[in-house]
């Protein structure tokens, strides 16, 4: 087990900059999830971490160790592929023990370390089958089989579920956690799915063109994301960005909503009023979760952050415990959770109650968070 | 299944052009494997493509023990073992060499490596005729001219490149993943070679060896040029064998030593040919 701290790292190949001035640290036992689209260097980086490709600048430590110019096998890490990577000529039970032959552990210890990890993964019964004679699921153990023989200070997994059925992958994905949490090694993962990112993950770093856009808790960039892509990459359905004009009425700084029919409605932003000043008249989006649109919640005659407004449905899609409902607002689509018995038709009018109290706002220019 | 009478019609014409091809493809070699059983008079007296009156193999023991090449009346038996000393080593140290090399140029790239690819396959579509005269000089000067450790070189030289091509494109259609696992398992790159890739490799393996080994046994051209008298491989000696013209022209004898001459790559073709088409389109359809 050993902390992980990446500072200023860069990578070109040639004269294409692929990572630009990485900086991470998480301490010994957690799980960080790089995330971001494809291309946006993720496993690019995952592949500097286990010394695969080399940096071009910058530092890693695996605990209090400088890797830069440390082999692979000797830094003391484990990696799961996307594709498993089993070696197709060896029986699983050779799979698990070639890293530890090539180590020149004693036979008797790697018997005993096959069985703990068979008996961890419960692939007992499949030691003796190769790796062809395996469903996804069943490679997929073996893989991190592979990698929990070696005990590392370091796990890295680079999309190991992708390559699996939905059932499957939410299975699977239970499982890595439930080992994280009995193992606790740090393991770095990375995901191109951002639920994997959110339920995985205790730091999430989301990247994008080769740059972390935020390295945060799942919880404080769900709440609080640092910018657009972040708000817009993280959350399903992901949040509504609405074009609005920062307006004063009485001593309130707000937005106004249209909703179509000449109706519009004032939504006062109190919470970083104090900076709103330099934006009245200026365009800005805000950026709103659909749950937080909904038909109605509990306390909201009390509560001031919380305001009604009255719209035409447009779409509706029930998910079974909520029905997503579209609907338009100042010309952009939006899309509010609420309760399947409380939704209208659509074409009909409708009320919705928008909880102002986590509605973030964004210039549309630089896309960074305004106000925070 | 009830066909109808349009399709069986069709079947039988289709059959009919393939028997035919057939037939007409084998038939120079049913008639050299007839005049190789009859005795001279039967020859002398019958058609060409007569059955034998009487079978006899006095002619294939003639061809392979007491023809007459040259001067030398030992038949062809000693050129056929020069042959299979050239053929067993030329074919094994090329393709080991072309494992190796394919090994490298798609899972160890270095700078410059697909350009040094690029120039080992021109290798490929080098003529023979223009590398004759340079590759007598150096072999003049390595004093192996006119052996048969000459010829082994020569061939493993020439074999490489089609060798390396094959292992090469075999190699790349294995994930990189595999061998990036084994180097973070600690696996050098002979460890890898020897123990991740080379046992998945049998499939081209035999492409290679089947290729080489016909491509060297039925090679003329280097064999005339490059051996001499006691060092010529079997192709070279039927030729002499049957230039050799000592008044009368035994054809069955020279139609004895032709298919011992042939018979190797034949066998070759029969025992291994259908993992040679398999090895040929493995890369081509995932599996």
């Amino acid at each position: 087990m050993a902390s992980l701290t990446i500072t200023d790292v860069n990578k070109a190949f040639g004269l294409v900059a692929v990572l630009k001035g990485i900086n991470l640290r998480i301490e010994s036992g957690e799980l960080l999830v790089l995330v971001g689209p494809s291309g946006c260097g993720k496993s690019t980086l995952l592949n500097l971490i286990a010394g695969l490709e080399s940096i071009t600048s910058g530092e890693i430590k695996i605990g209090d160790r400088v890797v830069n110019n440390i082999r692979p096998k000797d830094r003391d890490i484990a990696m799961v592929f996307q594709s498993y990577a089993l070696y197709p000529n060896m029986k699983v039970r050779q799979n698990l023990a070639f890293g530890l032959e090539t180590r020149r552990v004693p036979a008797a210890q790697i018997e005993e370390t096959i069985q703990r990890v068979a008996h961890t993964l419960q692939i007992s019964e499949l030691l003796d089958r190769k790796p062809s004679q395996l469903s996804g699921g069943q490679r997929q153990r073996v893989a991190m089989g592979r990698a929990l023989a070696r005990d590392p200070a370091v796990f890295l997994f680079d999309e190991p579920l992708s390559n699996l059925d939905a059932k499957l992958r939410v299975e699977m994905r239970t499982e890595i956690k439930l080992l994280h949490q009995r193992i606790k090694t740090t393991i770095v993962y990375v995901t191109h799915d951002q639920i994997e990112a959110m339920t995985l993950a205790d730091r999430i770093a989301i990247m994008k063109d080769g740059i972390i856009q935020q390295f945060d808790t799942p919880q404080q960039i769900y709440d609080n994301p640092s910018n657009l892509f972040v708000a817009g990459f993280i959350g399903s359905p992901s949040m509504n960005f609405i074009p609005c004009r920062i307006a004063k009425r009485g001593q309130q700084l707000g937005v106004f909503l249209e909703t179509g029919n000449g109706r519009s409605f004032f939504l006062p932003m109190e919470q970083s009023s104090m900076k709103l000043d330099a934006w009245i008249d200026r365009e800005i989006i805000l950026g709103i979760r659909p749950e937080k649109i909904s038909h109605g919640f509990a306390g909201q005659r009390e509560n001031p952050q919380i305001h009604e407004i009255e719209i035409v449905v447009k779409v509706l899609e029930p998910t079974g415990p909520d029905t997503i409902v579209f609907v338009d607002i100042n010309n952009k689509e939006v899309t509010c959770r609420a309760n399947p018995n409380a939704v209208k038709h659509p074409g009909e009018p409708m009320t919705l109650m928008i909880d102002v109290s986590q509605a973030i706002l964004f210039d549309p220019e630089t896309e960074e968070r305004v106000g925070a | 299944m009830y066909q109808t009478p349009g399709a069986i019609f069709g079947r039988v014409i289709l059959y009919s052009i393939l028997i035919i091809a057939a037939i007409y493809f084998l038939i120079p070699f049913l008639v050299m494997v007839i005049t190789s059983l009859k005795s001279m008079n039967d020859i002398r007296t019958g058609y060409l493509i007569s059955w034998p009156r009487e079978v006899t193999l006095d002619a294939w023991k003639e061809a392979w023990g007491s023809a007459c090449i040259g001067v030398k009346c030992e038949g062809i038996k000693g050129y056929f073992w020069n042959s299979v000393r050239m053929v067993i080593p030329a074919v094994l140290i090329s393709t080991i060499m072309g494992a190796a090399n394919g090994y490298v140029f798609s899972k160890w790239r270095f700078r410059g490596s697909e350009t040094f690819f690029s120039c080992l396959l021109l290798g490929c579509f080098i003529p023979f005729q223009v590398i004759l005269l340079p590759m007598a000089s150096t072999l003049g000067r390595l004093g192996i001219a006119q052996s048969v450790t000459g010829l082994i070189v020569v061939h493993t030289v020439y074999g490489l490149a089609f060798t390396s091509l094959f292992f090469r494109n075999f190699y790349v259609t294995i994930p990189d993943a595999l061998v990036k696992a084994a180097k973070i398992d600690g696996a050098g790159f002979f460890r890898i070679f020897w123990k991740i890739i080379l046992p998945v490799s049998i499939p081209i393996f035999v492409v290679s060896i089947i290729w080489q080994m016909t491509q060297i046994w039925n090679d003329f051209l280097f064999g005339v040029a490059f051996s001499g008298g006691d060092s010529q491989p079997v192709t070279v000696a039927l030729n002499n064998l049957v230039n050799t013209s000592t008044g009368v022209k035994k054809y069955n004898v020279d139609m004895a030593a032709a298919i011992i001459a042939g018979l190797p790559t034949l066998f070759v073709y029969i025992v291994v040919g259908k993992y040679f088409l398999r090895g040929l389109t493995a890369g081509a359809v995932k599996g």
